[in-house]
This record gives structure tokens, sequence and C-alpha cells, in this order.
């Protein structure tokens, strides 16, 4: 094993050198000096099943989010902020100035879940890529908000091959590395330590020409050290999919095979992957959607409910979001099958019903046909593919609805009040439907404005909203449950 | 010289677009192993059926080629076991021209088989493509695909720029100049550090290297200063142009200020006001007839106005720096490097091979050395029908005309400068291996 975890020749016999951490291995209890991990070498313990799984899907949420946060455009210091709440709630890491919390099982757990989620998008180009994009914004959100000294300690335990620059040639070369700096940063040069890397290694300093440049080698002040760490992690992280993905066939486990899969499938949805399989154990009916739907449905699904049973009819987009959607909030298959038949029942014959729509419901279940296990369609798929046609009622309320539409549809439905009603119109005229949604549904849950579904989340996912509705009524109730039992 | 006659002869009829013309020259004149040694950085197998042999490197095998046909079908992901498996191909489909692509981590012939996504291109040269079309806007004698020894001379400044920034900030030693047959200029980079680099970092290089940009609308197209001075690498640019290429293309020779629409754009890229006006009263009340008689171009003298007026302005003011800063991205805007980006920003973007013939002039896409790149006139360059010529001419004297090819034609002096590069090439490559084996011993 010590062969494979050590890098390369050279840097080997350097390991006893007092610089480098002296690794001991310790099968049940890893330790972890830095905070910070570049995941050189892969957990080399024993981790349950069923760690395994609900790790990798914690790391997963904060991955989902970080994506959902680039498709929204929001800038890194909004993003560092989401990251961190996230963090908190899924995956916290402590700096080593933190005494009580027990560091080495936080980052355990961080080192683990990262490893799994490069088994479970190692498979092809398209899900590297974004799980190399995401895992490098988390990468640099920590990086931040690391303890500065602790960060140089990190650094410093690890070769990153940078040559110093010594004094004789920074002085030689001092016009044309001053050249590169703006005025604000010359008066720092006299301190400035200086770096020499192969260029190739800060490519991003060498697109904006702030750096210097001599035969293939960059003097990077200290400064921009960061630049150098995060294309090394970037690099380093791709090189590793690679492999993992050429060694991946080879992995003789059927344990973990279904886990990885429904992984993998959680990020391609464009979600975190909770909403594509029902919460366990909690199957739902088909008469429990009437009252599902006043309470938890969000306006584009509670429109196309109350459509289906004023007209006993869908058009077929509409019963693609709705069932869809449906069979995530935990619909199955029999209890599908009833509950269209049952609304359909009052404009069509059973038969008919079996001839033209049986097959489709199955589809959606992936039961027949391609046999794809069809994910709901998230709001980015709404807005944007299939818009609606006349007489149909399918998309998102917020943005294919006429204003005055919307009004009477939020007020009939969701009993948004005239004075509220502003808030969220202003939204939707800026064409901010995600955000018109997520204060829809603060108002309806009493919930403070800004807090979105928890956290500052805003809704990007039918399902999500529905599912943290859900959560919420359960947390009521049980928070009720314990007032009442202090009260006997 | 009688040969000479018959080759000019011959060269009305040989049109490059018939595939009589086109066959003949890829089974008699190609340099096919130059070629081969050049892309693969090995040299060619003797005999490849002799056991033992080893086998060509990846870096031919799975190397992609496009053919354009005289149809103008385009027919990508090709790639070929042997150096004689590309000829055959090229014999059976007479292509008007080739093109040349990344090294794939698989077979690019495999693509169809393969699963989607799963070939990547892995290794490339990089490349640069500098084309006349893009000067288009400053330079004052031909347009279009037009080139005539006069704008080359825009190429000559580009070619001497980028040779020298390359080696001198990059570290690239391997580089091959490539005339493109009609109005520009190709540059292949072998080094191994070079050719593994990933499309991000050739994206910052051309960040790097990139100078001139904006569309038609944008008067002023550099904009590079970093709190008014320019970055090392630029101001060692800016000598080199200001030395050799400003004077005799921009002002003697192209007279780019000549114009009433010349010099209203000199002055639109200048910031200063009352500068701009004194000069704009003296050039329109400018007599047509004073310039004729001059010794000095029309824009030679309004570029010395320019400096007079400069002059004036007092120095050490910040106005006199806008104006001397000016005055500098001024030669940069005319006679910078203007480099098609997107060529070399993607491993798998191809482009044309060496040796090929440009179907509307003929003539052979042959090297070019940077250093005598001034010198180089793209009339001289041999057609396709010139060099056919020869061989004929030498034919009737010759017992078996089938051993004649590009050794005995006009064509030789530019195989030579390319097995030149390639022996450079192999050297490096050798101490390379021999740097690795070292490493291992010492592991």
């Amino acid at each position: 094993m010590a062969a494979l975890t050590a890098r390369r020749g050279p840097v080997a016999s350097t390991s006893t050198k007092s610089s480098a951490p002296l690794h001991v291995e310790n099968h049940f209890q890893p330790h972890y000096p830095y905070r910070l991990n570049f995941y050189d070498t892969p957990p080399q313990f024993d981790v349950t099943l069923e760690q395994f799984e609900s790790w990798g899907l914690d790391r997963l949420r904060i991955l989902a989010e970080i994506e959902s946060s680039f498709v929204r455009n929001r800038a890194f210091e909004e993003l560092k902020g989401i990251v961190n709440t996230q963090q908190k709630k899924y995956l916290t890491l402590n700096s080593n100035t933190a005494i009580n919390a027990d560091k080495d099982a936080e980052r355990k757990k961080d080192h683990v879940s990262h490893f799994v989620l490069r088994l479970a998008f190692c498979r092809s180009e398209d899900l590297r890529r974004r799980f190399i994009k995401a895992e490098m914004a988390l990468f640099k959100v920590r990086w931040e908000t690391d303890d500065p000294k602790e960060r140089e300690e990190f650094l410093k335990a690890r070769a990153f091959g940078w040559g110093d620059v010594s004094d004789a040639e920074k002085a030689e070369l001092e016009p044309h590395l001053k050249a590169c700096l703006n005025p604000k940063q010359l008066q720092y040069f006299p301190q400035e330590k200086y770096y020499k890397v192969p260029w190739s290694r800060v490519p991003d300093l060498v697109h904006g020409r702030r750096v210097y440049l001599r035969a293939g080698a960059a003097y990077v002040p200290s400064r921009e050290q960061s630049s150098i760490v995060f294309q090394q992690f970037q690099a380093d992280l791709e090189e590793a999919m690679e492999m993992t993905a050429r060694a991946l066939p080879r992995m003789d486990e059927d344990r973990l095979t279904p886990i990885l899969d429904h992984l993998s499938k959680g990020f391609l949805a464009g979600v975190a992957s909770e909403y594509s399989a029902p919460e366990s154990g909690e199957s739902v009916t088909a008469d429990m959607i009437d009252g599902l739907a006043k309470k938890h449905f969000p306006l584009c699904m509670r429109a196309l409910h109350e459509h289906l049973r004023k007209e006993s009819h869908l058009r077929h987009q509409g019963r693609l979001q709705y069932g869809l959607f449906l069979k995530i909030v935990g619909l199955s298959i029999e209890e599908a099958l009833a509950f269209w038949r049952k609304a359909f029942s009052g404009k069509m014959s059973d038969e008919k019903f079996t001839k033209e729509h049986l097959y489709n419901i199955k589809h959606n279940y992936g039961l027949v046909g391609k046999m794809a296990n069809y994910p709901a369609r998230s709001c980015q798929t709404i807005l944007t593919t299939y818009p609606p046609g006349a007489n149909e009622f399918h998309g998102c309320p917020y943005r294919h609805y006429s204003e005055d539409n919307l009004k009477t549809a939020l007020q009939s439905m969701m009993g948004i009040s005239s004075h509220d009603m502003q808030d969220v119109l202003s939204s939707v005229r800026t064409q901010h439907y995600h955000v018109a949604c997520t204060r829809v549904y603060e108002l309806t849950h009493g919930i403070r404005k800004g807090e979105g579904l928890g956290g500052g989340e805003t809704v990007n996912h039918p399902n999500e909203y529905c599912q943290r509705s859900r959560e919420l009524e359960k947390s009521k109730n049980a928070a009720a449950a314990d007032d009442a039992m202090k009260i006997d | 010289m009688a040969a000479n006659d018959v080759a000019m002869a011959t060269e009305q009829q040989a049109d490059p677009k018939s595939p009589e013309v086109m066959s003949a020259f890829y089974s008699r004149l190609y340099p096919f192993k130059s070629l081969y040694t050049w892309l693969s950085h090995t040299p060619v197998p003797i005999s490849t059926k002799d056991a033992g042999v080893p086998k060509s490197s990846t870096n031919w095998t799975h190397r992609e080629f496009a053919f354009t046909l005289q149809n103008d079908a385009y027919l990508r992901y090709n790639s070929f076991q042997e150096v004689d498996d590309l000829k055959k191909q090229i014999m059976r489909l007479i292509p008007s021209r080739f093109e040349i692509g990344a090294v794939y981590n698989a077979r690019p012939k495999d693509k169809k088989t393969l699963p989607a996504s799963a070939l990547q291109p892995l290794r490339r040269e990089l490349v640069f493509d500098i084309d006349m079309t893009d000067y288009d806007a400053i330079r004052t004698c031909c347009t279009g695909g037009a080139i005539c020894r006069r704008c080359w001379a825009f190429i000559s400044a580009a070619v001497s720029v980028l040779d020298t920034t390359l080696r001198r900030d990059f570290g690239y030693q391997l580089l091959l100049w490539v005339y493109s047959g009609r109005r520009g200029i190709h540059c292949w980079v072998s080094d191994e550090s070079a050719m593994v680099l990933t499309d991000d970092q050739r994206r910052a290089i051309m960040g790097w290297l990139e100078v001139v940009k904006g569309g038609k609308d944008m008067v002023k197209k550099v904009n590079v200063r970093v709190a008014g001075g320019l970055p090392p690498s630029l101001q060692s640019s800016l000598d080199i142009l200001n030395e050799n290429h400003f004077m005799p293309i921009v002002l003697e020779d192209q007279d780019c200020f000549g114009s009433r629409q010349g010099w209203e754009t000199l002055l639109e890229l200048l910031p200063d006001r009352e500068v701009v006006s004194n000069l704009r009263k003296k050039w329109e009340d400018e007599d047509e007839d004073d310039y004729s008689s001059k010794e000095q171009s029309i824009s030679e003298r309004r570029w010395n106005d320019l400096r007079r007026e400069v002059k004036a302005v007092a120095k050490g003011s910040t106005r006199r720096a806008a104006l001397m800063a000016a005055m500098e991205d001024i030669v940069l805007q005319y006679t910078y490097p203007r480099i098609d980006a997107e060529v070399t920003k993607h491993r798998n973007h191809l482009l044309k091979a060496p040796f090929c013939i440009h179907p509307s002039t003929g003539r052979v896409c042959v090297p070019v050395d940077p250093k005598m790149v001034k010198d180089f006139v793209p009339e001289d360059v041999p057609t396709v029908g010139q060099l056919l010529g020869e061989l004929d001419a030498l034919g009737t004297k010759t017992e078996d005309p089938s051993t004649l090819n590009w050794e005995h034609t006009s064509l030789k002096p530019y195989v030579d400068m390319m097995d030149e590069h390639n022996r450079r090439i192999l050297q490096a490559e050798r101490e390379r291996k021999q740097a690795e084996n070292r490493k291992d011993m010492s592991w």
C-alpha cells in the first residue's frame, strides 16, 4: 500500500523529512491534520454500506446546490454563503481551533463522501466535467473560509513543485515583475515572495497577462498562490477521474452498483437525488392527492390538479408534467393507475382509458418501451421546454399565465392577499419566476421573507417544494405533539 | 533552363482541380515519409513486415486525418496504421486537400463503434493560423483572397513577433512555419510540453498573445495596458515592430494614413482633443500637389506631424503620456499579429497539412524559414503544374522515370527544411526518453 500512496520516486524519499507529516495508518479512526483535503489518497478503512450511501447523498446535496447556483448565475460571494449554510447542515468541517468538535470524524466523512461521488460520477464525460466543476467551487469556498495559518501549513505539507525565486533573480527581473503589477500592488513588491512554476500550471494568470513569463516558467507572486493550488486541484482531479473511469468496469461489487446508479441519476436530473425516488416508507395513495394538493403542491401542480378535477381531463404535456411529479411524490404505479382512471372517469369509459392511457402511465414509470426511469420535470425544464398552447394548463404559471390570470390563480388557489400580491408580481415582472414561487411558499407557510425553503434556498424543483412543505408540517406536528406531551 | 521552359508550358494545362494532376502529385511528389516523422515523432520504420519493428506510435495511429474530396465532400475521423495506408487511401480518394487533427485516446476511425463521446482528443501540436483577410481593414494594396509581395510584409512582421514570443516567453523550440498556399501562414509547435496542453491552457496562450481585438465597429482595437504600461512581453514585441516593421510597411509601402479615410482613423485613435484638431486643420488644408514631389510618403510625413504635436505637449504631463501610449497602441494595431484564435484554442480543430496544394492557386503549402520570412515571395512558391512539368522534362532523359520524385524538383529545398526540422524533433524525443529513463532508474 505504501508504494501506492507514495507519489513518484524522488518524493517518496523525502517523506521522512520533518516537513511532511508522518501518516499513521489507523484503520478505524484515521487522523486528518488539516481541514482542507486534496484527496490524494483514497480512504483505506472500512465504512458501512449505510455510511457509504448517506454520506454520498449529503455531499451530493451540496454539489447540487452549487450546480443550481451556476445555472442561476449567482455571484461567488452569494454561492459562498449558500454553500456554507448547506455545509453546516450536511457536512460540517470545523477548523483546528474548534475544540469541542470531532474534527477527525467530520473530515473522514468529507474524505469518504468525495470518493463515493468520484465512483458515481466517473462514468461519462459530462458527469465528470460537472462533478469537477462543482468540487472545484466547493474547494474554493473552503479555501477562502479556511484559517490563513492552517492553510499555509496545509500547503507546506504537500509538494506543489514550485521553485523559489532567489533574491538575486528577483532583483534581476525587477522591472519585468513590476510591470505585471498594478499600482496598488507595487508598494508591496519589496516584501513579495516569488515562485517559479511551469506556465501551464497557472493558465488563468497567463491568460490575463498577470505574471511574467520566461522560457516557459511563470513568476508568480505569493499573493497569487491560490491560482496554482486551484489549477493543481482541478488537474489532479481530472486525471484521477479518468483513471477511476477506466478502472470502474473491474470493480466487482454488486452491493455498491445500485447505490452509485442512484446517486449519479440524481445529479443527471439536475437536482439532488432525493427527488428521483420517493421518500422511503412513505407511499402516497390515490385518495390522498386532493388533500396533499391543497397543502403542499406548488402553483403549477395545483393548477393542473384543479383543472383535472374540473374537466376530468388533461392534455398530453399536462399528464406528463403532473404524472411524473406525482410519481416522485410517492404514488406507486398501482395507485397512479387508480388515480388517473378515476380522474378521467367523468368523461371517459374504462375501456377507452385502458386503450389510450394505460400504456403512457406505465411508460412514465419505466415499465414499458424504453424502460427509462424518467425524472420529474425540474423548474428549468418546465420554464424552458414545451410552452403550453391553447387549452393546455401545464408549464409554470408565473411565466406562462397572463398577469390577470396569475392574480386570480394566486388568490383562489393559494390564498395570497392583495397586499402580498405585489411582492410576488414584481418578481414575475423582472422574470424571476423562481423567486416568485419561493415567495409564495414563504407566504403560504408563514415563513419569514428570505428564508425560502430553508437556509435561503430557492425553489428549483416542484418536488422540492412539495417535500419541504411536507417536512415542515411534520416537524410542526412533532413539535405540537411534544408540547401536548409536556402538558400531560 | 530547358526544364523550366517545359514547366512553364505544362503549367497552363495543370489544373489543380483535375484528379489526374492531383493523383500524379500525390503518387510522385508528396513527401509522405517526412509527414510521418513530423507527426509521429519517430523515424519511418524500414519495413513494417520485419518482425521486431516497433509499432507505429499512437501519435500516428490515433491521429485524425480529414479529406476534402474533389466534390467538396468532407470526410472526418480517418486514421491509419502505417504511413503507406494513408498514401493508399489518398491515392484512392484523390482529395483536393487533407487536414490534420488531434491524437485521440482511441483510433478515430473506430468512432462509430465506440460509445458516444468516448473518443477524446489527447495530444495535438499547438497551432496558429494567420490569415491576410484579417488585415483587410488596414492593407491598401489588396483585399479578400488576393495577396501580393506588399501585403506579405504584414505576415512577415507577424511571424517575427510570434516566433520570438513563443520561444522567449513559452520556451518552445520546435516551430514549423508553413505557407498556407494563398494568403496566410500556419505555425505548428511540436514540443512535448506543447503537445500535451489542454484546451484551457491553449486558451490561456491565446489570452497572452491576443492584442488586436474587436470588430469593424470598434476603432481602437488595442486595449492591453495595466495602469498605463505595457506588459513586458508586449513591450518586447513593440520594440521589434518599431525597429523593423512599422515604418517600412505602414508608413512607406502601404501608406495607411495617405487617404482621407486613413488619416481620419488615425485621428480617432488619439485621445487628445487639441492635438486632433491641430492635425485635422493641417491635413484638411493640405494640397494634393504637395505630396507628389516629396521623397517622403504622405503617411510618413503625417506620422512626423503627429510626433511634433506630441513633443509640443509638456514633458511628464499625463497628456503627453497618454499620447505616447496611444502612438504605441497604433503601432500594435497596425502591425501586431492578428491570429485566428479559434484554431489555436481547441485540440480537435483541423488544419491543412503541409505540402498540400491550394486548390485555387495550385501552389504547394511549403515550410517557411522564420528567419528568412522577409524575403519569402509567395509568387515564387512552386505550383503543382510546374513541379509535374519538371518531372516530365527529366523523364525524357531518364531510363526509369518512375524513380523520380520530389528530390529531383524544386520542391527539394522545402522538403529538406522539413526533414531538418524532423531531425530536431527526433533529437528532442531522444533526450526526453533518456531523461525519463534516468528518472526511472533513480526510482
